[in-house]
């Protein structure tokens, strides 16, 4: 258990009470998912006829238009993939867990991502199904 | 200051295709296309349980949820929440600093 204290912000307890590394800290550790780079050659295989500094550009200026429009304090919806929105934090006392010592933070704007329905019941579809379609039955 | 309600704009869709069109010169439908296509893939990686990590923008990630006893407010009455996975995003440290730019 000394663990908790020498990761004490890396960790968060789930609901049974163990430990749990958090979310980021545990993809960080097995190096898997999707980073940009990967979604660009994807959308370049499914893309042929583009350039791929065509494709490097689409999804660019997709996720920068998102960002401007939340740093305008804009909503983004994106209908059966999700919501993006700031929501505004009042100042706060809090105090460094380590040392115990109270710093005061200032009210500020936090971005917030709800998923859309379509996604929320894709991701809980029986994922066999959805994992079968993806495979290529010529193999 | 976060806008009032009624300032407050909605982007959606049309205006990122948009902006597609503006910017790489593809054809209206075909941007209209290629903003369903990034977020299907971006699904179907969260769907396999992988996390999507946009560099500068932020991080996507699958978390499972056990069960667990639920109640309806109103009736007061227990319902399990079954075991289920959700989504969480985590802004990059880059977004939330432009968030907090222009105040």
């Amino acid at each position: 258990m000394t663990g908790w204290f020498r990761f004490g912000t890396l960790r968060v307890r789930d609901r049974k009470g163990s430990l749990q590394l958090k979310p980021h800290k545990l993809a960080a550790k097995n190096e898997v998912g999707m980073v940009k780079s990967e979604l660009i050659l994807r959308l370049a295989e499914l893309n042929p006829h583009l350039y791929q500094r065509d494709i490097e550009r689409i999804v660019s200026t997709m996720f920068d238009e998102i960002s401007t429009a939340l740093a305008d304090g804009d909503r983004v919806e994106l209908r059966g993939f999700g919501a993006f929105s700031v929501k505004a934090r009042a100042a706060r006392t809090a105090r460094n867990p380590r040392t115990g010592v109270s710093v005061s933070v200032s009210d500020k704007r936090v971005p917030f991502f709800k998923s859309g329905k379509e996604l929320r019941e894709r991701l809980n579809a029986p994922s066999r199904a959805e994992k079968s379609t993806l495979r290529d039955p010529a193999d | 200051m976060i806008k009032a309600g009624f300032l407050m704009a909605t982007v959606t869709r049309a205006q990122l295709s948009d902006a597609i069109y503006q910017e790489v010169g593809l054809s209206k439908n075909e941007s209209a296309d290629l903003v369903d296509s990034v977020l299907e893939q971006v699904t179907r990686s969260l769907v396999q349980g992988e996390p999507v990590k946009i560099s500068s923008f932020g991080s996507f990630y699958v978390r499972q949820k056990g069960q667990r006893i639920g109640r309806n407010p109103k009736t007061g009455e227990e319902v399990p929440i079954l075991p289920r996975r959700v989504l969480t995003f985590r802004a990059s440290n880059i977004l939330k600093n432009k968030i907090n730019a222009k105040k």
